[in-house]
């Protein structure tokens, strides 16, 4: 069992663990309880990022495609999803939200606020 | 009297500065300031080395025996002794009182500041793995290091460099001159991954290897191993074990903070300093690698003397403020050429502009964005390093001469006639060579054109230019538009828009040239992308794959993701996981298991295939491994239902039941489909045999069909059953099974080694025709027997099945989640 991150409400940043997890030119997938699954890739060129884990096609696992340069081919039906922006390449229309990553002393931080759903968050503050 | 407007200038002594630090950064910094205002600080260096300053990066010459300390002494003794300094060497500053503005040395020495500058620059990061504090284990920073190395290379022996970035290298250069056996051990797949991207990574490794070094990428350090409490190797987590005599860690560097963090100065990374470099308490300053400035912090010189110019500039009241810095690298290992400089992620708006010269080892990628450069990488030839980096610097609009760009700063300001590459093939006399291989002329392929050969195809068949390495083709297609203007016929198809190639040139030239790895297809075939496409990709691993068995390593990151996880990926992002069933036979051990399966992880759906075998529907990709286990202890494996591979052999009753049947055709199923499972193919391909021409197997709709005869065996290719249907075409009739096999085999070969990626049979065979086909098989009477050798030897690697390795815990990363967020407990 992968072991869970928690996400104190202090901390800007989610702290999800070394660079090195992640083969480049892959993704590896982060579920979130309540929330939306989130695919962080590791680009050939060693940069990294992360999107909601659903192409704005027809909610294919983009984790699962094909990285090549900055964008994914999603597995389902070959849209190609650039990773800066989340939004479809080429003809096709649609976009998906990318998650603020960090990278600091090799290892990953997500966002905390763009991560953890909104909804435990305002029960948080309540 | 009025009190002084300036209490600085009447004060009777100069103010005292303190430097923590006699490096790079802290004495230019001091250099600095004398020249604004020599008399305006009594000025005190503590250094922990026990030396005058000198030029860090001359290390790796000094280490290499390219030079000797002296030379790169900096800072003379004289030089402070004349500038009144006072240098306290070899004794590190411990600790910073600023109630006080004292520092206190480990000898105690206490010294007054006025100002304090912290210019301590970084600390070599040690990973903390077993072993680290062995005799034998040594850092690449200071002198001291480097006389360690020299030490431990008198002796020969093995050496083992942890870190394949810019300093791993530079120290396992050095020590392979110094005579001593070197493996780098790299955590990433390619080398300096921070400075150059995969392709001119992978040339870097191969000119390393040449030179005798043994390079480990995507190695792992588990620990040091000790004897007689010296260290005497490295162990892998792969279980591989490397011996050394010494072991350099050059895994990276940390600003060096610690003194700063407990004297209660504002640190993140580095000592947070403004573009003054004030730290947060006025009175202290902090310079080069130990500082964060907007976040960023440097591991290089150039930004330290841009740094020390803006902090000379406020310590002497004059404050012009410090930027930032865009940086660039080389590698200082001779005869190896590489540069780095800017941003070459590519991305949204980015355009890479790719050259490659595969006869010079030159590799240049320009990355740019909005008519600027934004990034660069030179392998090979890094003579317009500068120039890029200039023109990187200054932001500057280089639309005007893109198309010349990459072919540096002579040819590209050449004159407005020659920023057009087709001008500069233009000017070229008729007597300059095109094609070094065939040795055609400028001259000779203009006639050939001129003489009706109207396409690169016909020119290549015709003169021969660009029919060999290929090279060249950019400049027969240059001459192509020239001579004939907009009629230039539309080449061969290519595989993808990253090559001029088609596939059957790259099939060709793979096994003439002996490319056995993706960067280096990428490299020798001119690809005008850094890493390939999602269309290259998996056709290049499958060429490689077919043309050197056993020695290719597959690359996962290349396949499609059914190959990845050896499973279907369905619309809701599930897998169906289908077992083989030999022949579309099956047991109660089978069948229990699969039922377990079921349950077990409660998959929604269990279906039976068209394939004859059945199909388990829902199952996540986490708990694959699991479920394979399960299917794997019941002697199933995987059906490779997803791959572009075979798929089923799909078989009849046959003579053991059937009234009917002709043959044993259950059991001739069964038998190929033990031959043939697991070979990975340009495309699906599927397998049928019939007990009697009734069909019931549907063979002749089939890649390979068999259909028993009472004399023998009719082989059937090239059918196939979906989008577009098409019956076989008779390939021959043969007497026994045996032949029936080989036959097979000989065919399922040639598919492999000449059809195009994701083209099945029936293409293939439409294409190619059905006479070609058979001349390959039966011109030569040995021609079977050849194919289906190469296929049987290709198959000794093929035939382990994936699920069990799997199972075992092989490549658990794809199967599990990164970790799962839950929402802290202070908010549920
Ligand atoms: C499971 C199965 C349907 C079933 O429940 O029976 C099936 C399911 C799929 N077929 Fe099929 N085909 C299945 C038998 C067939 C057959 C019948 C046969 O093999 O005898 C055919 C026609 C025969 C043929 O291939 O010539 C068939 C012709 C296709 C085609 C069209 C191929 C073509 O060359 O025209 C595709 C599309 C493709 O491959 O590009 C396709 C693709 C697919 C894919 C892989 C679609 C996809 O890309 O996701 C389906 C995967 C579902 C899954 O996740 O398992 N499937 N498919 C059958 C699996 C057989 C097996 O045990 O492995
Ligand atoms: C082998 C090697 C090769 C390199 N090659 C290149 C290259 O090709 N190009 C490039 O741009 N850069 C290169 N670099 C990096 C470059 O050397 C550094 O960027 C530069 O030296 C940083 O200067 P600095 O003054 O911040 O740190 P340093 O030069 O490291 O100086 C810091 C000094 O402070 C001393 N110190 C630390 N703590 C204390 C304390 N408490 N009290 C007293 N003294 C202390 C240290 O002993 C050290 O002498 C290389 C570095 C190395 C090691
Ligand atoms: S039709 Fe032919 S092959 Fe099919 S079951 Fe009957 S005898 Fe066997
Ligand atoms: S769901 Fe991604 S392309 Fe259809």
């Amino acid at each position: 069992m992968p072991k869970p991150v928690r996400a104190p409400m202090q901390a800007k940043w989610l702290d999800i663990g070394p660079i090195t997890q992640i083969e480049p030119g892959m993704a590896a997938t982060l579920p979130v309880e309540g929330g939306e699954e989130i695919a962080v890739f590791h680009t050939m060129r060693g940069e990294i990022y992360a999107l909601v884990n659903k192409c704005p096609h027809k909610q294919g696992p983009l984790s699962q495609g094909i990285v090549h340069g900055e964008s994914v081919t999603c597995p389902l039906h070959s849209w190609k999803i650039s990773l800066r922006s989340g939004e479809a390449l080429g003809e096709d229309k649609g976009c998906v939200p990318t998650i603020p990553v960090k990278v600091d002393a090799g290892r990953i931080y997500l966002l905390r606020e763009a991560v953890v759903p909104p909804v435990q968050a305002a029960r948080a503050a309540a | 009297m009025n009190a002084p407007a300036n209490f600085r200038q009447v004060k009777a002594l100069p103010e005292r500065l303190v430097v923590i630090g006699n490096g790079m950064a802290g004495c230019r910094a001091v250099e600095e300031i004398l020249a604004r205002d020599p008399a305006r600080y009594t000025i005190t260096i503590f250094g922990a080395e026990p030396r005058v300053n000198y030029n860090r990066i001359m290390l790796s010459p000094v280490l290499a025996g390219e030079k000797s300390f002296d030379e790169i002494v900096l800072n003379t003794a004289e030089w402070y002794a004349a500038n009144g300094i006072e240098l306290v060497a070899g004794d590190p500053v411990d600790h910073i009182d600023r109630e006080r503005q004292t520092v206190v040395s480990r000898s105690g020495r206490v010294e007054p500041y006025d100002r304090l500058l912290i210019a301590t620059g970084s600390d070599p990061f040690i990973i903390p793995v077993p072993g680290r504090d062995l005799p034998g284990v040594v850092t690449f920073r200071d002198l001291d290091d480097v006389d360690k190395m020299l030490a431990a290379a008198e002796g020969g022996g093995n050496a083992v460099v942890i870190g394949g970035g810019l300093l791993g290298l530079e120290a396992a250069h050095g020590l392979s001159l110094r005579g001593m056996k070197v493996t780098v051990i790299h955590l990433m797949p390619t080398l300096m991954e921070r400075q150059l991207d995969e392709a001119a990574g992978w040339l870097l490794k191969t000119e390393l290897e040449r030179r005798g070094q043994t390079i480990l990428t995507g190695a792992d350090t588990q620990e040091i191993i000790e004897q007689d409490g010296h260290v005497a190797g490295v162990r892998l987590k792969d279980g591989r074990e490397i011996p050394a005599d010494i072991v350099v860690m050059a895994v990276g560097i940390r600003p060096s903070t610690m003194l700063a963090k407990t004297a209660g100065l504002e640190c993140e990374r580095g000592v947070v300093v403004d573009d003054h470099m004030v730290t947060s308490d006025p009175a202290v300053l902090a310079v080069g690698e130990c500082v964060q400035h907007r976040g960023q912090c440097y591991g290089l010189v150039a930004p330290l003397w841009e740094m020390c110019r803006a902090l000379a500039d406020h310590l002497t009241d004059t404050p012009s403020g410090y930027q930032g810095s865009v940086t660039s690298t080389k590698l200082k290992v001779s005869g190896i050429d590489v540069f780095s400089a800017g941003d070459f992620t590519g991305g949204d708006g980015h355009e890479d502009i790719v050259m490659r010269d595969a006869a010079r080892g030159v590799y240049k990628r320009l990355v740019v964005k909005d008519g600027r450069l934004v990034g660069a990488v030179l392998y090979g030839d890094t003579a317009d390093g500068n120039w890029y980096f200039d023109l990187l610097k200054r932001q500057e609009d280089v639309s005007e001469i893109r198309d010349a760009l990459i072919f540096g700063q002579a040819f590209a300001l050449g004159g407005g006639a020659f920023a057009d590459p087709n001008a500069a093939v233009a000017a070229l006399p008729d007597d300059a060579e095109i094609c070094g291989c065939n040795g055609v002329s400028k001259g000779t392929v203009v006639a050939t054109i001129k003489a009706g050969a109207c396409s690169l195809d016909a020119v290549r068949s015709t003169c021969k230019a660009s029919a060999s390495c290929g090279s060249c083709t950019g400049l027969v297609e240059s001459l192509l538009v020239l001579t004939l203007g907009d009629e230039v016929q539309a080449g061969a198809k290519t595989l993808c828009k990253c090559t001029s190639f088609g596939h059957d040139d790259i099939r060709r030239l793979i096994v003439e040239k002996e490319l056995r790895a993706m960067p280096q297809v990428m490299q020798e075939l001119h690809w005008t992308t850094p890493d390939g496409c999602a269309s290259c990709r998996p056709a290049l691993n499958y060429y490689l794959l077919c043309a050197w068995p056993g020695e290719y390593e597959d690359d996962q990151k290349s396949r499609f993701v059914n190959e990845r996880l050896h499973a279907n990926i369905q619309k809701d992002g599930t897998y169906s996981v289908v077992p083989r069933m030999w022949g579309g036979l099956t047991n109660p051990t089978e069948l229990r298991a699969i039922a377990d399966v079921v349950e077990k992880y409660n998959a929604p759906m269990v279906k039976v295939t068209g394939g004859q075998r059945l199909d388990i529907f829902g199952i996540k990709k986490e708990d694959l491994p699991a479920v394979w286990a399960d299917l794997n202890a019941a002697g199933m494996v995987s059906g490779h239902a997803y791959g572009k591979s075979l798929r089923t052999v799909k078989t009849c009753v046959g003579s053991e039941w059937c009234r009917f049947g002709t043959q044993d055709s259950t059991g001739l199923g069964v038998k190929i489909e033990r031959m043939t499972w697991g070979s990975w193919m340009p495309h699906k391909f599927k397998i049928a045999v019939s007990g009697c021409p009734r069909n019931c197997a549907e063979a002749t709709i089939k890649d390979f069909g068999v259909v028993c005869v009472d004399s023998g065996y009719e082989l059937h290719v090239g059918g196939n059953g979906g989008i577009k249907v098409r019956a076989t075409d008779l390939l021959c009739k043969v007497a026994t099974e045996a032949e029936a096999m080989e036959h097979c085999a000989a065919f399922i070969q040639l598919y492999r080694e000449q059809a195009h990626y994701l083209e099945r049979t029936a293409p293939w065979i439409e294409r190619v025709g059905l006479d070609y086909v058979k001349s390959q098989m039966f011109d030569d009477p040995e021609a079977v027997k050849r194919l289906a050798a190469r296929f049987r030897y290709s198959q000794t690697f093929m035939q382990d099945d994936p699920w069990a390795k799997r199972a075992a815990g092989d490549r658990a990363d794809l199967h599990q989640h990164l970790a799962t967020v839950r929402p802290a407990p202070e908010y549920v």
